[in-house]
């Protein structure tokens, strides 16, 4: 496999985990909670998919979105409680909440998994030189590019992307200043949702199988690159979830077949590193270190 | 003033005398539902061993049921019969397949494994705490699981490792997990257990009286560990089997949502949380079986987990016991109690009593 193969592959995984990472910074920013239930929300949008295996592709994609923000709004609501709670028992509880939801998908549908039948076009490959790429890795990395310079642009040349940022950097001091705390949180999780929904119609064509816990491996990588990249800064955690993506896809790429079963274990080795070594992470300020 | 000496031991006495009930009780009941008194009790020794590191530093792990898992594979590879392990598991190590001890020696292999794992793995990570130390723990789950199923010299990989002994009767369950809570609460009264507890609750000042955080988090962790890899023996000679899969999210899942709903602050707390959610646990499980006519769906135990969870750390973020070790339940006669001082040092020492009664907020 080529070098250029690798690396283009990799951008398209890399470009999924930091749109899901961005989700995961959004929320954490306005709550101060790491949301391990993220990954229930493309659970959510894979089932919603595959109810509406018969209807329109448009329609599918509306309630695909539709469903997400919902279910993204709920979690606002349910984990409002959570801003009492110390950080360690906060996360606990969003774990609670991945694993209520797991198990409501395992009730409603099973375990063994059913197909969705979404847009399967766009799973075949092109074929330029020696280049096999698949349709969805041209759309991913494009509509990753567009979504990333669009949240850029919202974030930085907008009133309520700059509260948002505010809010994200230290969100008592940005309501002394006039943010609206609850507009802004609302607003940080619709934008998750939004984001999760475009990841999810990504992730679905490329794994047409609907599983309990379809969305909370594939989040997993995310979390871990919001901590490497940094949690404070919203495009720290982003660029960390890009660079645990594109590293985890490159590294499978060119490692020799017999150990790329061990990927996790790299891939984790290489978080407790980083947390050793940054803290704050890897694109992260240096202030407050929570560390001995 | 002489201190009672009954109230301290009680905060052992209490919990043990629970959990001898339940076993008795496990005696009388017919062969599957004793199975599930055993399960419970082996849970118990799980959570117990969680608390003894999460209680006393105040620091999450998602990372513990590593050490189960260590434990139990330890156990049960020395513990299977030698002369099959070379047909079912041929990529083991030579050591691992010759090896056959008996059930006491397994359990001390599991416990002192699951110890030398916790204290290597604990050294890099208990520099971190907060959030980070969530995740890190969660990346030594992910990496113990990985490497057990992949690496087929020291575990069975994706396979199911058998014909284990099944030495986990009501008795040793019993005995197993009073043996673990009177090394944890030895150690949560001892002089270690009480720096850590100083650190969790106000680390600057900790540090400014001497004590060594980093190195009481290391000595609990490796404490802990120790007790969660006896425990991870203890399970996989109550099941006779183990793979992988048993010893991973869903059971970190289960053990955290017991201490939690117990109450991560006190013995009383992992022990009570550990028993009561078990055996609900344990009571889903069935009725995901069937009970009479009736049977739930699979996946209706962890979604009421999930949400009595929830519910819990919403509700009452210290759990159903408040953090608070078990009380004597009866008052002590009023000679007994002293005499009240007069005067004004009398309203200085109702000050204090009241003060000393309300709990620091966590």
């Amino acid at each position: 496999m080529s070098w250029l193969q690798s690396i283009i592959d990799a951008l398209a995984l890399g470009s999924q985990l930091a749109l899901v990472a961005m989700g995961i910074g959004l929320v954490f920013g306005v709550l101060r909670v790491i949301n391990f239930a993220q990954g229930e929300l493309i659970t959510a949008g894979a089932y919603a998919l595959l109810l509406t295996n018969d209807l329109p592709v448009a329609v599918s994609i509306i309630v695909c979105f539709a469903v997400v923000i919902a279910f993204s709004l709920a979690m606002e609501f349910a984990y409002r409680p959570l801003r009492r709670v110390t950080p360690a028992a906060a996360l606990v509880a969003t774990f609670a909440v991945s694993f209520t939801l797991q198990s409501i998908a395992l009730l409603v549908w099973g375990s063994q998994g059913e197909a969705i039948n979404f847009l399967p076009k766009l799973n075949q490959a092109v074929e330029v030189g020696d280049l096999r790429i698949r349709w969805v890795t041209i759309a991913t990395i494009g509509v990753g590019a567009l979504l990333l310079a669009a949240m850029a642009l919202f974030l930085s040349r907008t009133d309520l992307g700059l509260g948002m940022r505010a809010a994200a950097a230290d969100f008592q001091t940005a309501r002394v200043l006039g943010v609206r705390a609850k507009r802004v949180i609302v607003l940080a999780f619709v934008l998750a949702g939004i984001l999760t929904a475009c990841v999810t119609l990504l992730v679905a064509v490329q794994n047409p199988l609907a599983t309990p816990n379809y969305g909370f491996f594939f989040v997993i990588p995310g979390l871990v690159g919001v901590v490497v990249g940094g949690m404070d800064r919203l495009v720290a955690a982003t660029a960390g979830g890009f660079v645990v993506g594109f590293a985890t896809s490159f590294v499978a790429d060119r490692i020799p077949p017999d150990s790329r079963a061990f990927l996790t274990s790299y891939i984790f080795g290489f978080v407790i590193v980083v947390l050793l070594l940054r803290p704050n992470g890897l694109f992260g300020r240096r202030r407050g270190a929570e560390r001995l | 003033m002489r201190r009672p000496v009954a109230r301290p031991a009680w905060e052992l006495l209490g919990p043990s005398l629970v959990v001898v009930i339940v076993a008795a009780v496990g005696t009388l009941a017919s062969s599957p539902v004793e199975f599930q008194f055993r399960s419970v009790l082996v849970n118990a020794a799980i959570v117990v061993a969680l608390y003894t590191f999460v209680g006393n530093s105040g620091v999450i792990s998602f990372g513990h049921v590593s050490f189960v898992a260590v434990g139990a594979f330890a156990a049960g590879l020395t513990a299977a019969p030698a002369d099959v392990k070379p047909t079912t598991f041929p990529e083991l190590y030579g050591f691992l397949q010759d090896v056959h001890v008996g059930n006491a020696a397994s359990l001390a292999i599991a416990a002192a494994v699951g110890g030398v794992f916790a204290f290597i793995v604990g050294i890099p990570i208990m520099r971190l705490s907060g959030l980070a130390a969530g995740i890190a723990t969660f990346a030594v789950l992910a990496i113990t699981n990985n490497i057990f199923r992949n690496w087929e010299r020291i575990g069975p990989g994706a396979k199911t490792l058998s014909l284990i002994p099944e030495t986990t009767g009501l008795l040793q369950a019993a005995i197993g997990l009073l043996a673990v809570m009177a090394i944890a609460f030895a150690y949560q009264k001892s002089r270690h257990g009480r720096m850590l507890r100083a650190a969790r609750d106000d680390p600057p000042a900790a540090r400014a009286s001497g004590v060594n955080i980093l190195r009481q988090r290391l000595f609990a962790f490796t404490l802990s560990g120790a007790l969660a890899g006896f425990a991870g023996g203890l399970l996989v000679h109550l099941l006779g089997f183990i793979s992988t899969t048993q010893v991973f999210l869903d059971l970190t899942f289960i053990t955290l949502a017991m201490l939690v709903i117990g109450g991560a602050g006190s013995l009383w707390g992992a022990v009570l949380g550990a028993l009561l959610v078990s055996g609900l646990d344990s009571l889903l499980a069935e009725a995901e079986k069937g009970i009479g006519d009736v049977s739930f769906p699979s996946g209706t135990r962890l979604l009421t987990l999930g949400v009595l969870m929830f519910l819990v750390l919403i509700l009452l973020p210290r759990g159903i016991t408040g953090g608070r070790e078990l009380s004597w339940p009866f008052r002590r006669p009023a000679a007994a109690r002293g005499v009240e001082p007069t005067g004004s040092l009398g309203e200085v020492h109702a000050t204090l009593r009241q003060l000393l009664r309300r709990r620091p907020e966590a």
